[in-house]
């Protein structure tokens, strides 16, 4: 049972282990219901091996289950999943050749932090003396070597999550599947464990996959982002598809902000009789009487509300046919400068037409 | 923090040693009359001996009964440890069929009085099992024990449970540990303090248990509750029972230091 990963000797990240870079992780035709409900609904999904990779979406769109079905926590009702191209569905947690870092961090309140970390060795009955050197490595890797003597209940927020990171890591998984991990902590640390997660990801060089519900922290960790809705995925890509290129109206809102366009408006917009999608921060404001060129496209309203923001100030305006447009301004005047347009307003918006995405 | 006036205080520190006085006078009364030299109870005492001492220690029924009271209490826990222990964990990480009956079931026992425990297992042994040639003996003294200690341990265990965190035991799977050294190195030390403590409660109960014994000890068999109650029948003998009363009066303060050790221990820990 002991899995082949544990025994490889520590050393330094990305040092000879020939098995590393095949980490990736294959789920095909995965359903999986508890009770009447289907919290998974019959998805294929890849992640590539040293990929950090996204799962996004609301409370309740299975980007949990999912990622407890990977870990085994859960069973598939039906489909398969396989890590590093071994089918793993039947398996057992404590077979497959991935580690998890929980929500709250699940350490155990009766272990040391050095002995936390040391579990995963202990129970693999890994020698006395390589635990002790390993498990420094790791604490020194999440610069928490000082806290070794300590309880995890005297450790704060940040540092107990560093400690889980620790735990998972020393045993050198093929996949790190961390669950919300960042969801406990205040913005202020939580942006700075963002870092942090990124550059030892890059370091173990690992598949990370990551499960989160906060749209922006998708965009600045991953490499790439699966859009969860209802058991289903709505979309993968890279941060920048996703956001630029939203193929669903759900992407489109859940990931920042949007002006959706239903196809009815859309047509007397445009021509084309589909619902599109622009980012507030491709919208333009003008006088209403200024001429768009013939690559914009346009429409006229009133200004019924101003949002500063601080970088930006966001405005919002109601067609008289009853469409709400959003432009987003930064803020790049002087100061002391009172924003351009005023609440009253009569303006007109206007975005390059091929900058809004199609939504069907 | 309530605040009290000054004649509250007065009034409610009055109140709480009338009360204490209560308790404790007649606990104080039997330590003084185990070295009476009278044979029967008195205030003052008349003089005072280590006579009943010595003849309580070298009385061989008394040293049997204590015998006695110590395996059916010691089986009965560890019966009460195993089955309150598993009870525990189905009733809490488990749903079934039934699952409200059987929690019901198992709780029942302790509010059900002595006497019709007593009864119901006296006559299950005498009228049922020994004329189908099933002789139950001392170990049916112990099964009747058990089925109230139980509880003691189950509700103990129960609670904390209820309380612990389930992604524990799946972090101590997901870094590799099978379900045996997941249960020894995770679970086991998160109730054992709720399981040492159900353990205690279950002795205790089963030590002092003089209803139930009375009608499920065989025949010739005392523990030392019976004891002490036929001797108080003996005017003459009574007063060795102040000598054991007082004996365990001492010992009775062991549990309570634990328990409460225990609990600090804990409070330290969260």
């Amino acid at each position: 049972m002991s899995a082949p990963h544990a025994t490889t000797t520590p050393g330094a990240p990305g040092s000879a282990d020939p098995e590393r870079g095949h980490g990736g992780v294959e789920l095909t035709a995965v359903t999986k219901r508890f009770g009447e409900t289907t919290a998974v609904d019959n998805l294929t999904l890849t992640v590539e091996s040293g990929e950090f990779f996204s799962m996004l979406g609301p409370s309740g769109s299975g980007k949990t289950t999912v990622l407890r079905l990977i870990a085994g926590f859960e069973e598939v009702t039906s489909g398969t999943i396989a890590i590093a191209g071994a089918d793993v569905t039947g398996a057992a947690p404590f077979d497959r050749t991935v580690n998890t870092v929980f929500q709250d961090y699940a350490l155990f309140p009766h272990m040391s932090i050095a002995e936390n970390v040391a579990y995963g060795l202990r129970v693999r009955k890994v020698a006395k003396a390589e635990q002790r050197e390993r498990v420094a490595t790791a604490l020194e890797q999440v610069r928490l070597s000082h806290v070794a003597d300590r309880l995890p209940h005297q450790l704060s927020g940040g540092q107990r999550q560093r400690i889980a990171l620790a735990r998972a890591l020393i045993l050198q998984p093929r996949v790190l599947l961390l669950d919300e991990p960042l969801g406990a902590l205040d913005k202020q640390l939580r942006e700075q464990m963002q870092i942090e997660l990124k550059q030892i990801q890059r370091e173990v060089g690992i598949t990370f996959i990551f499960v989160t519900h906060d749209q922006e922290e998708a965009l600045t960790l991953s490499d790439r982002i699966a859009v969860f809705n209802n058991g289903k995925v709505e979309q993968v890509g890279t941060p920048r598809e996703v956001y630029e290129y939203p193929q669903t109206a759900f992407v489109a809102s859940f990931l920042g902000l949007s002006n959706l366009i239903d196809a009815a408006h859309a047509e007397r917009l445009t021509g084309v009789a589909t619902a599109i999608s622009v980012r507030p921060e491709r919208v333009r404001l003008m006088d209403a009487r200024t001429e768009p060129a013939a690559h914009e496209t346009c429409v006229d309203g009133t200004i019924v509300e101003t949002v500063y923001t601080g970088p930006t100030t966001r405005y919002i305006v109601d067609t008289v046919d009853g469409l709400r447009v959003v432009a987003e301004r930064h803020n790049d005047h002087a100061p002391s400068d009172t924003a351009p347009y005023h609440r009253g307003d009569a303006v007109r918006a206007v975005w390059v037409t091929e900058h809004a995405a199609i939504v069907p | 923090m309530l605040r009290l006036t000054r004649g509250t205080r007065i009034a409610f520190g009055i109140v709480v040693a009338i009360v204490l006085l209560f308790m404790y006078v007649p606990l104080f009364l039997v330590i003084i009359n185990s070295f009476n030299i009278a044979p029967i109870a008195s205030w003052p005492i008349t003089g005072f001996t280590l006579d009943w001492w010595v003849r309580a220690f070298q009385n061989e029924a008394l040293w049997t009964a204590v015998t006695n009271s110590a395996i059916v209490a010691a089986g009965a826990m560890v019966i009460a440890l195993v089955l309150g222990t598993l009870a525990a964990f189905a009733l809490q990480r488990y749903d079934f069929f039934g699952k409200h009956t059987v929690n019901l079931l198992i709780v029942l026992p302790i509010a059900l009085p002595g006497v019709v425990t007593g009864v119901a297992f006296s006559n299950s042994f005498n009228n049922v099992l020994e004329p189908a040639g099933i002789q139950v003996g001392y170990f049916g003294m112990i099964i009747a024990h058990a089925t109230f200690c139980i509880v003691m341990v189950f509700n103990n265990v129960f609670a904390r449970l209820r309380r612990m965190n389930p992604s524990m035991q799946e972090a101590s799977m997901d870094l590799g540990a099978s379900l045996w050294q997941t249960f020894r190195l995770v679970t086991f030390p998160q109730f054992r303090t709720a399981f040492v403590a159900g353990g205690l409660l279950a002795f205790a109960l089963s030590f002092d248990e003089i209803v139930v014994t009375i009608f499920t000890a065989p025949a010739g068999v005392e523990t030392l509750p019976l004891w002490m109650f036929n001797q108080m029948a003996r005017p003459n003998e009574a007063t060795q029972v102040n000598v054991i009363a007082t004996v365990l009066i001492l010992l009775s303060f062991i549990p309570v230091y634990v328990s409460q050790r225990l609990t600090r221990a804990e409070e330290e820990e969260r």
